[in-house]
Order: structure tokens, then C-alpha cells, then sequence
């Protein structure tokens, strides 16, 4: 993964202090750094469309009460929510593995694995500690 | 370990001098490490709400005779507020597409959009609580409300700096137009704000959805 | 003035919060004014004070800040250590009916200053500081990625420091230990100022350090010279990028952690609470699941620092490059799998304990496999016993040892007897003074003459080597054997006589180390007075192999006149290896970065702000705050923080080389 200078078309303009834009559609070639995505209209509006939906249905589920077992209700709002958190993270953040020569994508997946490990090692441990450890009473009450 | 192709007259691959030095400064652009540093302080910021949900895990059903989730989450209003923070994506979004276009005034109003938002979500959530608070399901009640106060009113905090950045880049878009650094600054507001909308489908799930299971 | 008024404006500050009734505070408070009158009366007698803050305190060259970073770890040194210095005299004393010399309010205050300032104020910055300066020399950069960012890193963490310091004269500190466990750090059983005071400062520096791991790895993964792939990397550069992933992970959980703990403390939530649903065990998994990363940000740049010093002074190249690296994105990875292990006996049960006591053997393999590397280098190399390479041989034999008492504490039934116990106090100091502070010892001596321009003094350097190496053996082998017999840690007064030699050898060792110390700082005078004769002229003492010794020493404000263009693995030796030519002409104005005063303001208003809060003065709390947010929304509408090194200054400074270079016969 051999780190690149910026390729040439990002040199010419931008030593930051260049007032060139007034307003004229430059397409894609004045943007201030390297290859950073955006999207479209339709990508924005696509990616809008399938929130709503993905926000809609769990909502809907609990409010109405759709599923008779909870933990089956849980599965689904969770998926769901997975599922438009990589909604977002494709139509709105412009998630990629060539961001930044992949260094993005990799950042991401080390911070998903780190909460991953945060969050069920704690969810594991403390329920361990509170089986071993907490008082009788206090462990009938929650 | 060298590769295997290196030799060591002093010439490399193709038969040229080898150089040890980039006489043609081509040094890096300014801003070229913005948006990866950025990206990087989000995954910090990530982790800080990994925290914040952990404790909710583990507290979160530690209601001390106290209110529950069930008796103190009004779904429909946090529907409305998931919906206000969803358009504010949108609108950033909207932004975002002027902005590459050069349409400085087209991309104010839609940032303007998104701040109205921004602040819709703010005042439901800050009804949310003063009505919590005033029935007796304030953050001193229990474990589960201070977990669920801090994890909430964190990503609010965070709402609130994003509504400031966003106001002082429209000041400064205004006052210095479309330049490179006010491009890049919006590049990672649009990152924070996309971010913080992420964090709040975990709010909205793992909090008032799976609260309400219970 | 009426009494609420006093409260408004004092918070619960009064002039009780004065520790008048303590001599030894006392003393030391005139002992600290003293000093600090004179050391401003001189200052200003020689009027540096605009040089101070126009060249160092206001610069956002990341050569400037690493070494402030480093001055700051070795004045806090001192305090750190004459916090040792009262606990060995105070457990060597206090037997049978002698109660020793200080009270458990104060002895209390003593071990936890004592870790906080160590781990943070000390540890922490040295390696900063010694990253910060070296790596964008090894990656043949100008500068950080971000150099206002570093700057204000910087400054934070030197606004932690203040508070710190701040309590030993108003108001107190924690009583807690160094990580400040609840119920005792909770607002019912520590109501007092202390557990406030090491909240802010380690939430003030907690911003400096978090922004400074953000900054170090943007600027290995985007700043690295044409030719330095990754695996072309120096081993110091690849150790530095793991442990700024560590903090950026790391450091977040700290914040939220201490977070919690102050909401517990000011508004009354129940996180961490005996009562109301709160569970105080969490606060212990969370603070390791931070704290157990930390270690490795200590250790890892100390592990690099020795790779690198064992290659040069070996004059090989490093054994095992590609292991080398693996190890260490191992250990990175696995430092996030076996926090549990500092707290076994807390209760979470056999299948727990067993996971947790697995992956901590695990990790000590890639350690072993690190060890190895540096001992291949080291075979049938020309060695050269300089004062780095004999802070790195110490280290390895010492830091073997720590890692093996390690292994055994991570076996849980072993560590249910030990646990807590001096045994696992002679453990970590082993492991962080054997391993961290030789390194830093190593480094300092490494890379002195780079930033000076000349060596450190040979002779006060190994009187120093050798007063600390033995005296770390006095000071902390007795206490495995106290461990192993019972003696739990911070214990102020012990009723069996039989222990009391032990306590004195330690206390002879920490004898032994205070002179350590005051040679290191003899050797720094001898060598200041001496710089003639020590001169590095070449700009490469050691016949290094790495790119920082491709520049002068000191280097330029720019590093590099052309930035390089890398072929291989220990780039300088391989530019000498094939007789590279530095060019003599052709060069060009340089794009710099300015300096601003921003940094030192946002943290002194930050000080400000944790000194209001730990008071309860609300009103100055609020104005901190908002000139904190009025100062960096400011900051940013200036967007002419940049300037142009003329040429002719270039080539000024480039001629100057050229012409030393000649002298030294290059």
C-alpha cells in the first residue's frame, strides 16, 4: 500500500488560499484534495428513500406490537438497523476501499471490530459479575 | 527485507540513475491529510459511544423501583425526532451536491435547512427530557435513566456542536465563498453530521425500540 | 463580603483549602516559589521571554514540541519520584510502634499522585515527545500532518500537569490510587476536592493526547517520502503508527469513563453508585479496557526505539524486519483481548477468568518473538556498548524478567494470591521502568546530539546507567519476595518486624535511582558546558541507518531542502551504501506552517475551566467555557496560518551544511 503524492490535477489550484470559485459548475476536477466520493442526487435520494423504510418498519413493529415473541421483534429491528446504518454508510458517507488508498475502510472495520469486542466483552463480563458478585436482593430486584 | 530486483550499481529497474532526492518539489497539497484525520477522530468519537451504549447494556435494566422504558418512552415523538434528523441528512446531502456544483447561495439555503433540522430534533429531544425530569425519570433516578440520559444527551451535545460548525461555515462561506478550506471544513461537517445520524439508529434501536420490547 | 457571596464567587474554595497544617507541604510549596521566582526573575533579567514565545512556546514545529514535551515529562519526573522517595522512606520506617512520617491522608495522596503523574504526566509524554520528533525526520517529512494540532496537543497536556501540580498547594488529591475506583472515588466516600482535581487534569491532557494519536497516524499513513512503502518503513515508525492506533482506540474510553464518574460526582447520576441500580464493577472493566491498551502505548515506542538502536549499534540490519512488524500489529491487536486480567479476582467466574488468562499468554509470544529479533541483530554484529546500547541490553534482561513475572500473574489462580500485592507492584514497574523508561533512556541518548547538534556526556551518562540499573534491582526485587510472603500494596505501616529489611533494601534502591536521576541531570549540564567537545558536525554520530540522520544536527526549521526518494528498507544506510550525492544547488522556497498563540491560550483557558469546576465556581466554569469556544471559533477564520522560507535562506542553510561537511573530511 504504497502511499502516492496527489496526482497532478490536485496540484495546480490549491494552495487554499485561491478564490476561484464564483459559482461556476466546475464538475469533478476542483475538488481540494484526492479522490474523495460524492454522490448524486439520485444516489442521495435513493439513499433517503431506503431510510425511511428501514426506520419505518421497526417503528411500526413495536408501536403495533406486529410480533407476538420480543426476542423475534429484536432480531428484526436489529437487522434492520444494521442494515441502515450500511445504507448511510454507502449512500451518504460514501464508504469505499479506495478511500484514502483503503486506510478509510480499514479504520472503519478496526473501529466496528473494537466495538464489537467493547460492547460484548462488557455485555459478558459484567453479567458474569453480577451472577458471582451482586447481593441476593439486589440480584431478585433486576 | 529488500526486493529481490534491487541492485546495487546505483541503477534502478529500468536502467536509470537511481535518485535520492525529488528535485521537482511536488510537496503534498494543503489539506491532503483533512479528511482521513478527520475520519479518524470519528472513530474515536465512535468509541466513546461504544461506551456509552456498553453502560446502557449493562445498566440499562437496573431500574431501581423506577420508571421503565415502557413508562416513560413516547414512540411517536421519537419517530418525529428520527424523522427531523433523517431530512437534515438529506438536506446535508442536498448541500453537499450544490456545493460541488459551485452554487454557493443554492447550498446556504439547503445548510440553512439543515440546521432548522437540527434544531427540531434539539427542541423534541429537550421536551423529551424537561418532561422526563419534571415526572420524576430524571437521570439521578436510576442506573438505567442516568445510562440512558448520558448516551442520549451525549449524541445531543453532539448535535448541538454540529448546529455551531454549522453556522459559523455559513459565516465563513459567506464571508470567504467557495475556497478550498471552507470546502474541506464542509466535507467534514457532512461526515460529522452523516456520523451522528448513524449513531442515532443505534439510539433509536437499541434504546427506545428494544426498550419497548421489554 | 456576606457568606453566600463568598460561595457565588469562591465556589467551595476557603482559605482551609490552604494545607497550612502540612510542614512537609508547606516546605515544599517555599522551596517551589522559590525556584519559580528565581527562575522567572532570570528569565526576565535575560529578557527571553519574547524569544520563549515567539521560538518554542508559539511554534508548531514538531521538532520544538517534542522537545518541550520532554522537558515537561523530566520536570514532572522529578515530582513523581520525590513521591517515591516519601513511600519508600515511609515504609522502610514505619514498623512495630513507629507510625513513620506521614499520616494516611497524606501517604494516600502520595501513591496515587505518585501513579498519575508517573503514567501520565511523565511516561506519556516522553514517548510523545519522542515520537513527535523523530518521525517525520524517518519519513522523510517536513512536518506533522496537522502542526497547530501539535502545538495545542502540547499545551494540553501541559494543563493537565498544572492541575495536578495546582493540588498539592490548594486544596489536596485523590486518595483513590492512580485509577480512582468508585464507591471510594464516588462523591459519598471522597466528597473533597482531590477526585475532581484528577478528573479535569486527566480530561484536559486526555484531548491533547487523543489529538495527537489522530495527528501522528495521518501523518505516517499520508507524509511518507516517495519510495517509503509501508514495509520500507523504519521499525521506530511502524512501532509509533501502532501505539497512535492504540491511542486514538484507547483514549475515548478513558474519556467516557471518567465522564461518567463525573456526572456520578456533580449531578448525582448512578453509574457507578452503591444504591440506585449503579454498579461500580463496571466502572473497574471499563478503566481496563482502556487501561490495558495504555501499556501498550507505553512499551510499544520503547520496543522501536530498541529495534532501531540494536540495529545501528550492531551494524546490521535489523533481523526479522517482517516479523518484527507483525509482532507488533499483533500485540496491537490483542491488547484489546485481555484487560480482564487486572481484575480476576473481582468475581466474574472460571470461564471468564480462564478466556481472559489465555489470551494473556498469548500475548506475550510476539514479545518473545521481539526478543529474539533484537538477539539475531546483535549476533555477529560489531557491537558498540554506547549509552543507547546499553540501555537496550538492560532492558532486555530487565524487561524479561517483569514480562515473566507477567505470565505467571496472568495464571488466575496465581494471580488470586498475588493480586494486589507487592509482588504485582514489582511487576509493572519491572516491565514500565525496565521496558519503558530504559527505552526513553535509550532514545534520549540516541537521538540528543540529532536535536542539539551534540552528544550527551559519556562519563555522567553510564554513572547514571549504572545507579539506575542496580538500583531498580534493589528497589524492586525485594519486593516480589514481600509479594510472594503476603505484603499487600499501599500499605502505610506494617506490623511484622521481619519485613523491615526487605523495605530497606528498596529503600537503599530508591537512594540509588535519586542519584541515577541527578547524574542524568549532571549529565545533561556537563554536556550543555561542554558542547565543543561533543559536537556532532555530520549530523550522523552513530553511523545511523535511518533518514533522520540524513539531516543536520540540529536540522533545519524544514528537515529536508529536497524531500527524499526511498529504495529500501534503512534508507540512509542505503543512500551511503551507494555513495548518494547531496545536491548543492537548485534549491527553492519551502511551504511552512506558522506559529500561533492559539494553542497556549485554549489551554490556559482549559486549566481555567478545571479549576472552576473542581471549585464549584460556576460563573468562572461558564466564562472558561465560552472563551474557550469564542477562542477556536476565532482561530478559524484565520486562514493565513502559512509562509514561504525564502531561498536564499534555503541555500544559506544548505551552504552552511555543505561547508561543515567539508571540514569533516565527507
Amino acid at each position: 500500500m504504497t502511499d502516492r503524492h496527489a496526482t497532478p490535477h490536485d496540484a495546480h489550484a490549491e494552495h487554499a488560499h485561491d478564490d476561484h470559485a464564483h459559482g461556476h459548475a466546475h464538475g469533478h476536477d476542483d475538488h481540494g484534495n484526492d479522490h474523495a466520493s460524492h454522490g448524486t442526487r439520485g444516489s442521495y435520494l435513493k439513499g433517503f428513500f431506503l431510510s425511511v423504510l428501514l426506520t419505518a418498519v421497526p417503528f411500526w413493529a413495536v408501536m403495533t406490537g406486529a410480533f407476538k415473541d420480543p426476542s423475534t421483534a429484536a432480531l428484526v429491528i436489529m437487522l434492520f438497523a444494521v442494515l441502515q446504518i450500511i445504507v448511510h454508510m454507502i449512500y451518504f458517507l460514501h464508504m469505499n476501499t479506495k478511500s484514502e488508498n483503503g486506510w478509510t475502510m480499514m479504520a472503519l472495520i478496526f473501529t466496528i471490530i473494537l466495538v464489537v469486542i467493547t460492547l460484548s466483552g462488557s455485555i459478558w463480563v459484567m453479567y458474569h459479575m453480577n451472577t458471582n458478585m451482586m447481593p441476593m436482593q439486589a440480584a431478585v430486584d433486576m | 527485507m529488500s526486493s529481490v530486483s534491487l541492485k546495487k550499481d546505483g541503477l534502478d529497474e529500468k536502467g536509470e540513475p537511481l535518485s535520492f532526492y525529488q528535485l521537482e518539489e511536488h510537496h503534498h497539497p494543503e489539506g491532503s491529510s483533512t479528511m482521513l484525520g478527520f475520519w479518524m477522530y470519528l472513530m474515536s468519537d465512535c468509541l466513546i459511544f461504544a461506551v456509552l451504549f456498553a453502560a446502557y447494556g449493562v445498566l440499562g435494566s437496573s431500574y431501581a423501583g423506577g420508571p421503565t422504558p415502557k413508562e416513560i418512552f413516547e414512540l411517536p415523538l421519537v419517530a418525529v425526532n428520527t424523522a427531523m434528523l433523517l431530512f437534515s441528512s438529506i438536506t446535508y446531502g442536498f448541500a453537499m451536491l450544490s456545493m460541488e456544483e459551485g452554487r454557493q447561495r443554492i447550498m446556504q439555503m439547503w445548510l440553512a435547512f439543515t440546521g432548522l433540522f437540527g434544531l427540531c430534533f434539539l427542541s423534541i429531544e429537550m421536551y423529551e427530557f424537561a418532561t422526563l425530569i419534571h415526572e420524576g425519570a430524571g437521570p439521578t433516578r436510576s442506573a438505567f435513566l442516568s445510562s440512558f440520559f448520558t448516551l442520549v444527551g451525549t449524541h445531543g451535545l453532539h448535535v448541538t456542536m454540529g448546529f455551531i460548525w454549522l453556522v459559523t461555515l455559513m459565516v465563513q462561506v459567506q464571508k470567504h465563498g467557495l475556497i478550498a478550506a471552507n470546502k474541506r471544513r464542509l466535507m467534514c461537517l457532512s461526515m460529522f453530521w452523516h456520523f451522528l445520524d448513524v449513531i442515532w439508529i443505534g439510539v433509536f434501536t437499541f434504546v427506545y425500540l428494544m426498550g419497548s420490547l421489554r | 463580603m456576606s457568606d453566600t457571596l463568598l460561595k457565588t464567587i469562591f465556589g467551595r474554595l476557603t482559605l482551609e483549602s490552604l494545607p497550612l497544617h502540612e510542614p512537609i507541604v508547606v516546605a515544599t510549596f517555599g522551596m517551589v516559589a522559590i525556584g519559580g521566582a528565581a527562575l522567572v526573575a532570570a528569565l526576565t533579567y535575560f529578557k527571553v521571554w519574547g524569544y520563549l514565545w515567539n521560538q518554542w512556546f508559539t511554534s508548531v514545529d514538531h521538532k520544538k514540541i517534542g522537545i518541550m514535551y520532554m522537558v515537561l515529562a523530566i520536570v514532572m519526573l522529578l515530582r513523581g519520584f520525590s513521591d517515591a522517595i516519601m513511600m519508600r522512606l515511609q515504609q522502610a520506617m514505619a514498623f512495630g510502634g513507629s507510625e513513620g512520617y506521614l499520616n494516611a491522608h497524606h501517604y494516600d495522596q502520595v501513591f496515587t499522585a505518585h501513579g498519575v503523574i508517573m503514567i501520565f504526566f511523565v511516561a506519556m509524554p516522553m514517548v510523545t515527545g519522542l515520537m513527535n520528533y523523530v518521525v517525520p525526520l524517518q519519513i522523510g517529512a517536513r512536518d506533522v500532518s496537522f502542526p497547530f494540532l501539535n502545538n495545542f496537543s502540547f499545551w494540553m497536556t501541559a494543563a493537565g500537569a498544572v492541575v495536578v501540580m495546582m493540588s498539592l498547594f490548594i486544596g489536596e488529591f485523590a486518595r483513590t490510587g492512580w485509577l480512582a475506583m468508585p464507591p471510594l472515588s464516588g462523591i459519598a466516600y471522597s466528597p473533597d476536592v482531590g477526585v475532581d482535581y484528577y478528573i479535569w487534569a486527566l480530561q484536559i491532557a486526555g484531548v491533547g493526547t487523543l489529538l495527537s494519536g489522530v495527528n501522528l497516524v495521518a501523518t505516517i499513513v499520508k507524509m511518507r517520502a516517495p519510495g517509503m512503502g509501508l514495509m520500507k518503513m523504519p521499525i521506530f515508525t511502524w512501532t509509533a503508527l501502532c501505539t497512535n492506533i492504540l491511542i486514538v482506540a484507547a483514549f475515548p474510553v478513558l474519556t467516557a469513563v471518567l465522564a461518567m464518574l463525573s456526572l456520578d460526582r456533580y449531578i448525582g447520576t448512578a453509574f457507578f453508585t452503591n444504591d440506585a441500580g449503579g454498579n461500580p464493577m463496571m466502572y473497574v472493566n471499563l478503566i481496563w479496557i482502556w487501561g490495558h491498551p495504555e501499556v501498550y502505548i507505553l512499551v510499544l515506542p520503547a520496543f522501536g526505539i530498541f529495534s532501531e538502536v540494536t540495529s545501528t549499534f550492531s551494524g546490521k540490519r535489523l533481523f526479522g524486519y517482517s516479523s518484527m512488524v507483525y509482532a507488533t500489529l499483533v500485540i496491537t491487536i490483542l491488547s484489546y483481548l485481555v484487560w480482564l486480567h487486572h481484575f480476576f479476582t473481582m468475581g466474574s467466574g472460571a470461564s471468564v477468568n480462564s478466556f481472559f488468562g489465555i489470551t494473556t499468554m498469548i500475548i506475550s509470544i510476539p514479545t518473545g518473538a521481539k526478543i529474539f529479533n533484537w538477539l539475531f541483530t546483535m549476533y555477529k554484529g560489531r557491537i558498540r556498548y554506547e549509552l543507547p546500547m546499553m540501555w537496550t541490553v538492560a532492558f532486555m534482561v530487565t524487561f524479561t524478567i517483569g514480562g515473566m513475572t507477567g505470565v505467571l500473574l496472568a495464571v488466575p489462580p496465581a494471580d488470586f494470591v498475588l493480586h494486589n500485592s507487592l509482588f504485582l507492584v514489582a511487576h509493572f514497574h519491572n516491565v514500565i521502568i525496565g521496558g519503558t523508561l530504559f527505552g526513553m533512556f535509550a532514545g534520549i541518548n540516541y537521538w540528543f546530539p540529532k536535536a542539539f547538534g551534540f552528544k550527551l556526556d559519556p562519563k555522567w551518562g553510564t554513572i547514571s546507567f549504572w545507579c539506575w540499573v542496580v538500583g531498580f534491582y534493589l528497589a524492586f526485587m525485594p519486593l516480589y519476595v514481600l509479594g510472594l510472603m503476603g505484603v499487600t500494596r499501599r500499605m502505610r505501616y506494617f506490623d511484622d518486624p521481619n519485613l523491615q529489611i526487605w523495605f530497606v533494601i528498596a529503600a537503599l534502591g530508591a537512594a540509588l535511582i535519586a542519584a541515577g536521576i541527578g547524574a542524568f541531570l549532571m549529565q545533561i549540564f556537563v554536556s550543555i558546558r561542554n558542547r565543543e567537545a561533543l559536537a556532532d558536525h555530520t549530523g550522523d554520530p552513530w553511523n545511523g541507518r535511518t533518514l533522520e540522520w540524513a539531516t543536520s544536527s540540529p536540522p533545519p526549521e524544514y528537515n529536508f531542502a529536497f524531500t527524499p526518494v526511498v529504495h529500501d528498507l534503512d534508507a540512509w544506510y542505503d543512500m551511503k551504501d551507494r555513495k548518494h550525492e547531496r545536491p548543492l544547488s537548485g534549491f527553492r522556497k519551502i511551504h511552512m506552517p506558522s506559529g500561533t498563540g492559539t494553542g497556549v491560550v485554549l489551554a490556559g483557558l482549559s486549566v481555567a475551566f478545571g479549576f472552576a469546576m473542581i471549585w464549584y465556581m460556576w460563573w468562572l466554569a461558564g466564562l472558561a467555557l465560552v472563551g474557550i469556544f469564542a477562542t477556536t471559533i476565532f482561530h478559524t477564520f484565520n486562514y493565513k496560518r502559512d509562509f514561504y522560507i525564502p531561498v536564499e535562506d534555503v541555500i544559506a542553510s544548505e551552504d552552511a551544511r555543505t561547508r561543515l561537511l567539508a571540514t569533516q573530511g565527507a
